[in-house]
């Protein structure tokens, strides 16, 4: 299972990775081999408040359609709009396709993240 | 092989009438209507004979699969053979060919109809009075989450915004509550694979307007539970929704009402013996406790020396919630079918339900994963978990394998709870011989699984339409025939 080591990740299997005051957020790759083929990705809307572990948007699969919680709390600022048209770049490669990127508005909330050996652990249960 | 589309068959010039020639003075269109009204092109309809109208849709007809054409185990829809004397009632004239806006002393038989079904649905279901107007589950869990609000907002209580659903609830829970404007929390399941009591307790407040859930729920398991958890629910000030997707596990034998469900909904298509499938069409009655009565749709309808009439004064109902009464003519078959059962007769069809599904479960156990190795209710759910990671086999195979094999596939990855999900209801109509034949099927299936991996993923081989491109079906669909 591939967990790389410069990311934070959530019980819900989202992924953070830090850029300043920006986290980039994705859904990890046992996320998307659990959800099979991706066929439509949501993207929040710009300046969109979130909360941290609650629900910024959607992901749906052939099987199923799945929240994708914000590991942190802040502002929406970016979207990856590639996947509008090309969903299949998650499955491709779930660490190059980010979903949306949060500015974070406490950025200690990272500390509650496990690193890449605690979540390997955690998907070893 | 695929057909052909009726458009198709154009042939231009080819009419399947002829209308005799004009006796009456001829009127110009333009006379009557504005010129703004016209049709610009005429209309591209297809020009056939009435041969050819006749064998296409014959065609497509005997492509279609249905329970009167096989076994059709699929998990929480209750597909059960529907009794054709259902159909001749529905099929009487006093039935089928009245009007709902004819004068109501003409329709006495239709209201007396609707009247003593939800009589009947009140005993089988130990509920005080309710509606026949949902016109399937969803719009009956929309209907009961307006009850909910109108409930509170009666009391003045508008704190509570949140519904509570199990992660082992009836899938379109979720749904439904946020719909209608309640944030959503999740209860989680607990090992046995019931409703966590102490997960629950966590999410009880002053802000919590009751909790959806299914019982037996969607692993097929009964919540056992339940009395404790209405209680909780109830001194948390909240109130209870019953899902009836799997009310057939439990006819004549313990009653939402008495569980301490406030608000229910039945599906006359999967419980009660009506056709279902293709999206309709179907009925999802309300049913309700004694303080949720005054809030339910207009109209009501009430009995007094015999005769039948609509009451439209209720000062708290929510209001309409469909143009007229609801489906009628399913509502006459489920009548139908609950007299010609009789009070034992639906209690047997529960406790065989139950006995075939545990029969098929017990067979099937030895070789597929069960996660919940327990009796079961009227469905169970297995996994295909350890195919996938030995063989590469997924649900998703096992079902396509299955339509080779002249049965409708199981519901699969659902519930969401257990990977590789395959949810498997036979229902109380079907016979030892077929549950054995298909018990067989399923064997062979997971030894071809081991042995020709490769070939069972091109499955189906011998349907009309083979493996179809289920990403590109989802994001590409092409609904729409366009004249080349």
């Amino acid at each position: 299972m591939n967990v790389p080591e410069n990311l934070k990740y959530t019980e819900d299997h989202e992924w953070a990775r830090v850029e300043g005051k920006v986290a980039y957020v994705g859904i990890t790759d046992h996320a998307q081999q659990e959800l099979g083929d991706i066929v439509y990705v949501e993207l929040p809307d710009i300046d969109t408040e979130v909360e941290k572990d609650e629900e910024a948007t959607s992901i749906e699969s052939v099987k199923a359609a799945a929240p994708v919680n914000s590991p942190v709390s802040g502002k929406i600022v970016k979207v990856n709009e590639d996947l509008e048209d090309e969903a299949e770049l998650v499955n491709k490669d779930a660490y190059a396709a980010y979903i949306f990127a949060v500015e974070m508005s406490d950025p200690s909330e990272l500390d509650s993240l496990m690193d890449a050996a605690a979540y390997k652990k955690f998907l070893g249960k | 092989m695929s057909s052909k589309l009726i458009f198709e068959l154009n042939t231009e010039g080819r009419i399947g009438y002829r209308f005799p020639s004009l006796d009456v003075p001829e009127i110009p269109l333009d006379s009557m209507l504005k010129k703004d009204l016209f049709r610009q092109k005429p209309a591209a309809l297809p020009q056939v004979s009435e041969v050819d109208v006749i064998r296409h849709y014959t065609e497509l007809a005997s492509k279609s699969f249905g329970v009167d054409a096989g076994f059709y185990p699929l998990g929480s829809c209750t597909m059960k053979y529907n009794p054709k004397i259902n159909e001749d009632v529905a099929s009487f004239q006093g039935f089928a060919d009245i009007h709902p806006l004819q004068p109501l002393n003409t329709v006495q038989g239709t209201l007396e109809l609707i009247y003593k079904t939800t009589e009947s649905l009140c005993e089988i279901t130990g509920m005080k009075w309710g509606t026949l107007q949902p016109f399937a589950g969803a719009h009956g869990e929309f209907t009961g989450m307006k009850l909910f609000k109108a409930y509170f907002k009666k009391k003045g209580d508008t704190k509570r915004t949140k519904v509570l659903v199990p992660t082992s609830a009836h899938g379109t829970n979720p749904a439904s509550s946020h719909i209608s404007g309640f944030d959503v929390e999740e209860v989680q399941a607990d090992e046995r694979g019931l409703v966590s009591v102490s997960s629950l307790k966590e999410h009880l407040s002053d802000e919590v307007a009751g909790i959806m859930l299914t019982n037996p729920n969607t692993l097929g398991l009964f919540e056992k539970d339940i009395v404790e958890i209405a209680g909780l629910v109830h001194e948390a000030g909240g109130l209870l929704y019953y899902d009836g997707a799997n009310m057939n596990a439990i006819m004549g034998k313990v009653r939402p009402g008495d569980m301490g469900f406030d608000v229910i909904h039945l599906n006359l298509h999967k419980t009660f013996a009506t056709p279902h499938g293709g999206g309709g069409p179907g009925s999802g009655p309300v049913l309700v406790s004694d303080k949720l009565i005054p809030f339910l749709p207009v109209p009501d309808i009430t009995e007094h020396d015999g005769k039948y009439t609509l009451n439209y004064d209720k000062p708290d109902s929510i209001g309409r919630i469909s143009g007229f009464y609801g489906n009628i003519a399913v509502i006459v078959r489920a009548y139908a079918y609950i007299l010609t059962m009789g009070s034992d007769g639906l209690k047997k069809a529960s406790e065989m339900a139950v006995l075939n599904a545990n029969y098929l479960k017990e067979r099937l156990k030895k070789t597929y994963h069960l996660f919940y190795d327990t009796t079961c209710m009227h469905e169970f759910v297995l996994s295909a978990d350890t195919l996938h990671d030995e063989h590469g086999i997924s649900a998703l195979d096992v079902a396509k394998a299955l339509l080779d094999n002249g049965f409708h596939p199981m519901t699969i990855y659902f519930p969401l709870i257990v990977h590789e999900a395959m949810m498997i209801e036979p229902t109380e109509t079907e016979s030892k011989q077929t549950l054995d034949h298909f018990v067989d099927v399923m064997l062979k299936i997971y030894d071809e699984a081991v042995k020709n991996p490769e070939k069972l993923k091109e499955a189906p081989l011998h349907t009309p339409v083979k493996r179809i491109d289920e990403v590109l079906a989802a994001k590409n669909p092409v609904l729409r025939w366009v004249k080349e």
